[in-house]
């Protein structure tokens, strides 16, 4: 199992791996949001939260056809399956490879680019602890949505179609634990609906993924 | 003794929804008629808003049958999953284009209402905002049986969306009502007989619903005969081509 | 024999428009696609019979 992930992490940080690719997708939509709804540092500081979310969540659906997409190709899914390995491990493993790869840098680069959007400076600790519970979530519902469209030959589009509704939950609470946190509102009920949808989604979905990927495979 | 699960024989299937579904079509037309022109011509004004009340007859049952077309769903994709019969996972995927519909005419209804007595289009509202999320998921659902060649892996991937879908979509309800307090009245109909609306839109109001359920009904058995037909002719094919 | 719809009309009668549209296309659709499959499945049907005598 250490070996997997290890596995995947290196191929993820090497060799245009996609490593860097959902940060600096981050920093575009961060950098072009001022474009589209003008630079005034009042309104900014209002959807900075929001955007902050968007943008993450967005960088997220946008590396998880890789997921499986290159294991696929070159069989090794076909390895790791028939492994003494179980499936729900194995689909564990690659949601915790792609959170690693993706949440969390995500994670510890927000602070920087909420700079950009002039969020409060009492925003700082919630948005980051918010992203900090929700990512984890992101990537185990983008494992399942990656599952379910490992076969496919143009899965891309229909990959985002199927997960983003899922993500709805997540980023209404994140999103609202992340503002009030801005606004200096109580955040409590917020934060254990997020903490409790990640938890929840990592125990559980793990198995539908699984599932999902032994009927692909067969 | 004869069982429910003899109809999950495709022929069998087919033989009785054929000899029914004149009789649920018929009736189905014959409510919608008899309760929408009940509704529209023959019932009053509303004191606060007007005649906009008549589209309550168009409204509220095509949001019902939205949500119990997406339960109807969960069912068969359920039976699907532990019995594997191919009725029901076709009859899942028959029920997916009807419960979209049903779900734009809630929002559409719901949005010409809502102008002249919210003064807006659209509010992101949670009821009006879960709807659009489920239509969201009717969306994906029917994305992934049509992107999937095999059918039975189709059925068993859309079987297992349906499944999360439906603990997310749930979620989402909750999410979406803790995230906006809303100006969509509470339900129109409960056992709790203060809330409901008044006994002259009362009546024409269950006819129509009625009428929606067998249209709904029907319109699944006849899809679902088509399912059936389509697959059976996809193996004919595939075997011809075989030699 | 219109009832008085008042100020109201065109959002009542727009609504009873589009809906009913709606059910009449998903009807139509559902019906020809029902037809045009069976018709299929009997031709596809009666070749392999066909095929399967010679």
């Amino acid at each position: 199992m250490i070996a997997l992930l290890t596995r995947d992490l290196r191929l993820a940080v090497r060799a245009g791996g996609g490593f860097g690719l959902g940060l600096a997708f981050f920093l575009i939509v961060v950098t072009l949001v001022p474009f589209s709804v003008g630079p005034e540092n009042m309104l900014l500081t209002k959807i900075a939260p929001g955007i902050l979310w968007l943008g993450a969540l967005l960088a997220c659906l946008l590396s998880l056809d890789r997921i499986f997409a290159l294991d696929w190709e070159d069989g090794s899914l076909d390895l790791l399956a028939t492994s003494p390995l179980p499936m729900e491990a194995l689909v564990s493993i690659k949601a915790l490879a792609h959170w690693l790869t993706t949440g969390l840098p995500l994670v510890v680069a927000t602070p920087v680019f909420a700079l950009l959007l002039s969020l409060p400076e009492a925003g700082y600790f919630p948005l980051v602890l918010s992203l900090l519970l929700g990512t984890p979530a992101l990537s185990v519902i983008g494992t399942f949505g990656a599952a379910l469209t490992v076969g496919l030959k143009r899965g891309g589009l229909l990959l985002s179609l199927l997960v983003l509704p899922l993500y709805v939950p997540t980023l209404i609470f994140g999103a609202e634990m992340a503002r009030r946190g801005a606004q200096g509102l109580d955040m409590t009920t917020a934060m254990m609906m997020l903490a409790g949808i990640s938890f929840g989604v990592i125990a559980l979905l793990p198995f539908a993924s699984a599932s999902v990927l032994r009927v692909n495979l067969r | 003794m004869a069982s429910i699960w003899q109809y999950a024989n495709p022929r069998k299937f087919i033989e009785t929804t054929d000899r029914i579904l004149p009789w649920v079509a018929g009736s189905s037309l014959m409510a919608l008629v008899v309760g929408l022109v009940w509704g529209f011509f023959f019932t009053p004004d509303d004191y606060r808003q007007g005649s906009t009340v008549k589209i309550i007859y168009l409204h509220v049952p095509s949001a019902l049958m939205a949500i119990n077309g997406w339960i109807m769903m969960l069912v068969a994709s359920l039976i699907w999953i532990v019995r594997r019969h191919h009725v029901s996972a076709l009859a899942a995927r028959a029920a997916a284009p009807v419960g979209a519909t049903m779900t734009v005419i809630a929002l559409v209804t719901g949005a010409i209402w809502g102008q002249p007595m919210w003064g807006t289009w659209w509010a992101w509202d949670p009821r009006l905002t879960s709807f659009l999320i489920l239509f969201l998921f009717y969306l994906g659902y029917m994305a992934l049986w049509a992107a999937i060649e095999n059918d039975d892996t189709a059925a068993d991937l859309t079987s297992v969306l349906c499944l999360v879908g439906s603990v997310f979509a749930v979620l989402s309800r909750y999410a979406v009502n803790f995230w906006n307090q809303g100006l969509h009245q509470g339900a129109s109909l409960s056992l709790d007989k203060e809330e409901n609306v008044a006994d002259v839109f009362y009546h024409p109001l269950l006819l129509c619903i009625a009428g929606f359920v067998l249209l709904f009904v029907a319109l699944v058995f006849l899809r679902t005969q088509t399912e059936i037909r389509a697959r059976r002719m996809r193996a004919l094919l595939a075997r011809e081509r075989l030699g | 024999m219109m009832p008085e719809l008042g100020k109201y009309a065109e959002a009542v009668l727009s609504s009873y428009a589009v809906s009913i549209m709606l059910i009449v296309v998903l009807v139509i659709a559902s019906v020809t696609r029902a037809r045009r499959v069976k018709r299929e499945l009997e031709s596809v049907e009666k070749r392999g019979r066909e095929n399967a005598e010679v």
